[in-house]
């Protein structure tokens, strides 16, 4: 009796050579996985417990980046301001807005509020905003239009091909220290000449080193 | 398999003869299969397989919690970091050598002794290969980022580092893996098409079946088959020298005294051809004689083996004694200090006089004809390599790294119960493998041996 239907013949072949192609599909799909929003969270509005826009603060009121983040330029993080902070003007204004509720109480009941983190690096990763700001590192360049952000988004997959594009050549990136703290600041079509001039004037190495980041 | 039947002429005056007579192409394809079809599951088979798969879950135990608790269960440390994971790593990847030896440079030198063990060895290769991978895995600590050795392409913009011996290592060891599983494969389809035919219930039909992926025997699958073999023999040639030269690479690249040595390549590589004979004299011992295959695999089989096993034995003996003579000829302190620390003085000594008994001296007896007929001696002998060899990695491992260039950084090796366990378990892996492959499949090429009856009847006059 015959068990394999003559078919199998054609089966068998499709299937050896397939599972070339199958296997090369599945890797692809799970790097455009890897790549995709699905798993970066990139562009992706994440609810606050306060509705913080910085569209409306940094953006049309033109509040300095530093007035909340104030260790920015002294320190690796660049810090989450205090409920005080909130309350140095909402103490005066729109005090009885139901929105702000969850800053006064946590201001009356001297809680923080628990903020959910967009930009996050990994623990093995040393990173210290510091440098970047005092070498010309914009503050947009690696968070994005944050002064078009109603709700905040992560502007970059913060992956180390990422990180490395820059290291490898801050002149594509770079921009006067004057313009850093800048939200609306536009690269000028000149970029790659002004950023060769500021990189020898900044003294900015390309540092690409394993031990630069993962210490 | 070789249509020439080119003869040597010492095969032919040799006492034993390759396969004994009287036997037909239906004799020798009967006794053959009837071991996977006919005989059932024995007792004895069960029992050795409930031993072997009893070891395998201690490997699975212990392998389970090393990934919850790292590396730091096995007795490593500075300055020691290499310890019973790369020795075994190494002593596993080297027996493999003697089936891709025996399968490949046999047969493109038309050996016809390799016919009834190369089915065997070429398993033998592949299951130690497997237990072999496992361990750089493991010594890894985070296992699971296994693939950061690969080249391909991620968010990271990281390639391996090309540089460094134990990237050659990943592409040794996964080529030799891949060739060797093909070669086993495509030799194997035929006789998968014999039990096929045999099968007597269904599910084994369906499963030989598809293994057999359509074999019907006609001239056009023979003449394609024969190139292929020739092709894939050709293909792993190279393999049984690249491989282990890399793996001493991963030593020999280092400035460590003791490793740091131009003769380990081709020392590495005889000692892997030493020992993977031993290893199949180990296991066809054995199978031959629960299996009743005293027929095919002759005492002009286990003679032969011997006689790699006395010459390549010889090379490794050089390698001994080019690596002292070196220590003391090139007046480098570290060196000298090394070969007095691990012959004379050093705690580990003894492990070295074992060693040099174990592969050097014991051996010596294979020289008598009388030892090189007498299976028992024989495979004791070829238990003892198993361990010299084993013991040959332990001092080029161990004994190196316990004496750091600063007398402050000298520290001890003791392997902990988990690095036993380890080991022992891998021993368990190989062997529940090979369990199953004898239950499974033709422990000897049937195809094979119906040309070697073919050509030897061709031989003798007709009676």
């Amino acid at each position: 009796m015959q068990i394999f239907h003559h078919s199998t013949n054609t089966i068998s072949r499709v299937s050896i050579y397939g599972a070339a192609f199958i296997l090369a599909l599945l890797g692809g799909v799970l790097y455009a996985i890897e790549l995709s929003p699905i798993y970066t969270r990139v562009n992706e509005a994440r609810e606050q417990p306060v509705p913080f826009s910085h569209k409306h603060h940094a953006g049309e009121l033109g509040i300095d980046c530093r007035y909340c983040h104030t260790t920015v330029e002294k320190s690796s993080f660049a810090g989450i301001p205090p409920t005080q902070t909130c309350m140095t003007c909402h103490s005066q204004i729109w005090t009885k807005a139901p929105m702000l509720e969850p800053v006064r109480a946590s201001y009356r009941d001297d809680k923080s509020i628990a903020w959910t983190r967009v930009n996050a690096l990994p623990d093995f990763v040393y990173f210290d905003h510091s440098i970047h700001i005092s070498k010309g590192v914009g503050c947009t360049t690696c968070h994005g239009q944050v002064a078009e952000m109603p709700l905040t988004w992560k502007a970059n997959t913060l992956y180390m091909d990422w990180c490395l594009e820059c290291h490898r050549d801050p002149a594509k990136y770079v921009r006067p220290k004057s313009e850093v703290f800048d939200p609306g600041y536009v690269t000028p079509a000149n970029q790659l000449e002004l950023g060769a001039r500021l990189v020898k004037e900044y003294k900015i190495h390309s540092l690409t080193n394993c031990s630069t980041c993962h210490r | 398999m070789d249509p020439e039947g080119f003869q040597s002429p010492i095969e032919s005056t040799s006492a034993h003869p390759i396969i004994e007579p009287g036997y037909t192409l239906g004799t020798v394809t009967d006794k053959i299969s009837s071991i996977v079809l006919g005989r059932g599951t024995s007792k004895g088979w069960l029992f050795g397989f409930a031993i072997a798969f009893s070891l395998l879950m201690l490997l699975n135990f212990t392998v389970g919690y090393l990934l919850v608790k790292g590396v730091g269960i096995w007795g490593i440390n500075i300055p020691v970091g290499w310890g019973f994971a790369i020795v075994n790593f190494v002593w596993w990847i080297g027996i493999g050598h003697a089936g891709t030896l025996i399968s490949a440079i046999l047969l493109l030198l038309r050996q016809q002794w390799r016919t009834s063990i190369n089915r065997f060895a070429e398993a033998m290769t592949l299951f130690a290969v497997a237990c072999a991978g496992m361990f750089p895995l493991l010594h890894m600590g985070r296992p699971w980022l296994f693939f950061w050795l690969m080249p391909y392409p991620n968010p990271m913009w990281l390639w391996p580092q090309f540089r460094s011996p134990l990237v050659w290592d990943v592409f040794a060891v996964s080529t030799y893996a891949t060739v060797s599983l093909l070669f086993w494969f495509v030799g194997l389809v035929p006789d998968l098409a014999t039990l096929r035919d045999r099968a007597q219930n269904r599910a084994a039909k369906i499963i030989y079946g598809i293994l057999a992926m359509g074999w019907r025997g006609s001239a056009v699958h023979w003449s394609r088959y024969e190139t292929a073999s020739i092709l894939l023999a050709g293909l792993a040639t190279p393999l049984v020298v690249s491989v282990h030269t890399v793996v001493s690479f991963d030593f020999s690249v280092a400035q460590v005294a003791g490793w740091h040595t131009t003769i380990f390549p081709p020392y590495f590589v005889a000692g892997a051809i030493y020992s993977g004979f031993a290893m199949v004299m180990t296991l066809a011992i054995p199978i031959r004689k629960f299996y009743n295959l005293e027929d095919f695999i002759t005492m002009r089989h286990l003679g032969n083996m011997a006689k790699v096993m006395l010459a390549t034995g010889l090379i490794v003996a050089y390698g001994y004694m080019m690596e002292t003579f070196m220590a003391f000829y090139s007046g480098n302190p570290f060196d000298r200090f090394l070969i007095i620390n691990r012959m004379i003085s050093g705690p580990y000594r003894y492990f070295y006089w074992m060693l040099i008994a174990c592969n050097i001296v014991i051996p010596q007896i294979m020289w008598s004809r009388k030892v090189r007929n007498n299976v028992a001696i024989l495979f004791v002998v070829s238990l003892i390599v198993n361990v010299g060899m084993w013991l040959e990695r332990f001092v080029i491992v161990v004994i190196s790294l316990h004496r750091d260039f600063l007398p402050s950084s000298w520290g001890m090796y003791y392997p902990t119960r988990w690095d036993w366990a380890t080991y022992v378990g891998t021993i368990g892996l190989f062997l529940t493998l090979l369990f199953l492959f004898i239950r499974f499949l033709p422990v000897i090429s049937i195809y094979e041996m119906r040309s070697l009856v073919e050509e030897t009847d061709e031989e003798k006059p007709k009676k």
